[in-house]
């Protein structure tokens, strides 16, 4: 479901992430501040000191969508589009999806889980019900 | 109010458009020098007097078919134009060709210039290439799409869509609200013979039809078409040479304060149309209450609650309830909206639309769909997401 991101410097270590099932994002230790996507530098305290740092992979669905729309041959739909709100930090989100899951089946407020598919070198993470 | 602002220097002297439709058998640039003869024509102007010409996002021709297919330098050398500036960039906001105009008048790098919009996303999807549908092809992705399209999110519908049901999450909006704005739009459009839909759309034939990224259905998605929409953007002091009548820019703004991004924003259902706003009324002594009508952007209707709210028509929250049973949006209402039926049944001029209708109302000469009354100042929106530019235009 969807092309596979061109890995860079920067990106990287968010899109291999998953190889050993954890979900990183970049953290500012002396700011203590999460950013997405990823840059050269805390856009708090323009410190050059980020790393990617484990998330616990856990949120909120804070937005939904069912596309239902074949955008290109072979794309099986409905499926499930979500923005997660990480708990880390508030406002701290990701979009994504949630394959295999029935449309119906996820609204605002459900708790996710963080959960990987490997496309060639790139791990993507999507998202699941957390029981 | 700063009277040297540089927007306070210019008029809109001339306006032209192509002619708008599914699949015409004329090409981008053709459609564009159509729409530019007439804007001259309208003008009073001969190309001779053209100095400069100005456009957003500039040609795109490889990366998305038909969502920009002309160059400045095609038009420039099709047409003979002795450019004194000329200027097109896509890292700039959607009103950028008009606002950029503004700049070059008012600090003398020209006197009169060119602003288009030409699209032919009809023609390439008759082609079966969905210009605005990206990464589906075998490339990988780079840059801020790599944030959607690996996730599924090929579409303006799916990203819109996710923000949408936040919305209707947090303040109860219902579709049945969300869907006066497409239904506004189809009853002016019925009233102009140059939209695309003219048909009568109920709001049942709404709630009924195809959804497409749920909550967004068939009719809240905008109508790709081919065509070419013109203004010519002239310094004020022109005015009495001109044929028509001039329609002043009284501000124009096209910030971006948050994140340049769908889904970091600081409040997921606050779009940069908020800080147009915002930028918009610090450039006037009007308030939104002096408004007569807007075009607001409806590229998908659920952008046009947020314009609502982020230029001061209603409180946050309330846009829905703004719109509600479509009276006061309607031509008779309070704020009339997409008096020439919008991107929604007029189809995507992708912003520059906008402007054509709003100065052909303001001089009284919309025709078949001109409004009642006077109307003498009106609020013209462009874009959606971390797009937003804003307008406030106003006839002597
Ligand atoms: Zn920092």
């Amino acid at each position: 479901m969807g092309p596979a991101p061109e890995l860079d410097e920067l990106n990287a270590f968010f899109w291999t992430s998953g190889a050993d099932g954890e979900l990183r994002m970049q953290y500012c230790d002396e700011c203590h501040y999460w950013q997405h996507p990823p840059s050269v530098c805390c856009r708090k305290c323009l410190g050059e000191g980020i790393a990617a740092k484990p998330l616990a992979g856990t949120g909120t669905v804070g937005a939904i969508t069912v596309n239902r729309m074949p955008w290109m041959p072979g794309l099986k739909v409905p499926y499930i589009l979500v923005i997660v709100e990480l708990d880390e930090q508030p406002g701290l989100r990701l979009t994504s999806a949630m394959p295999g899951v029935e449309p119906g089946a996820v609204q605002i407020g459900d708790r996710v889980k963080v959960c990987f598919e490997q496309r060639e070198d790139v791990w993507v993470p999507f998202f699941e019900l957390l029981s | 109010m700063n009277s040297a602002y540089s927007e306070k220097q210019c008029i809109i002297s001339g306006v032209g458009q192509s002619e708008i439709g599914r699949r015409l058998p004329r090409n981008g640039l053709q459609l564009t020098i159509d729409a530019v003869k007439q804007a001259l024509d309208d003008a009073g102007l001969s190309r001779a007097d053209i100095d400069g010409v100005s456009s957003w996002p500039g040609q795109l021709q490889h990366a998305a078919p038909g969502f920009s297919p002309v160059a400045i330098g095609d038009l420039r050398e099709a047409m003979d134009l002795k450019l004194s500036w000329y200027n097109a960039g896509y890292e700039a906001t959607q009103m950028s060709a008009v606002l950029n105009a503004c700049l070059a008048v008012a600090s003398g790098q020209a006197r009169h210039v060119i602003c288009f919009r030409t699209m032919t996303e009809a023609s390439s999807m008759a082609k079966g290439i969905r210009s605005s549908v990206l990464g589906t092809g075998s490339q990988r992705i780079s840059g801020t799409f790599q944030w959607q399209l690996p996730f599924g999110a090929f579409s303006a519908s799916s990203w819109i869509a996710l923000v949408a049901s936040r919305y209707m999450h947090e303040f109860g909006a219902t579709r049945e609200q969300l869907a006066q704005i497409a239904l506004t739009a189809r009853s002016n459009a019925m009233l102009n013979e140059r939209a695309i839909y003219r048909d009568p759309l109920s709001l049942d034939d709404y709630l009924a039809s195809r959804m497409i990224s749920d909550p967004l259905c068939l009719f809240d998605c905008d109508v790709p078409i081919d065509g070419s929409t013109v203004i010519i953007v002239s310094h004020r002091d022109c005015a009495p040479d001109l044929k028509s009548k001039p329609v002043h820019i009284e501000a124009i703004a096209g910030p971006l304060y948050g994140r340049d991004s769908w889904d970091q924003q600081a409040d997921l259902t606050r779009f940069a149309a908020e800080d147009a706003g915002k930028m918009l009324w610090s450039r006037t002594d009007f308030r939104p209450k002096d408004v007569d009508f807007a075009e607001l952007y409806d590229g998908f209707s659920f952008l046009t609650l947020l314009w609502l709210e982020g230029l001061g028509f209603c409180e946050r929250g309330e846009a829905a309830a703004f719109v509600e049973g479509g009276e006061r949006i309607s031509r008779d209402g309070q704020l009339p909206l997409a008096t020439h039926g919008g991107q929604l049944s007029a189809g995507r001029t992708h912003g520059m639309g906008y402007f054509h209708e709003a100065v052909k109302q303001l001089r009284g000469e919309a025709g078949s769909h001109q409004l009642a009354g006077e109307r003498k100042l009106a609020v013209v929106s462009n874009g959606g997401g971390n797009l937003a530019g804003a307008a406030l235009l106003r006839r002597e």
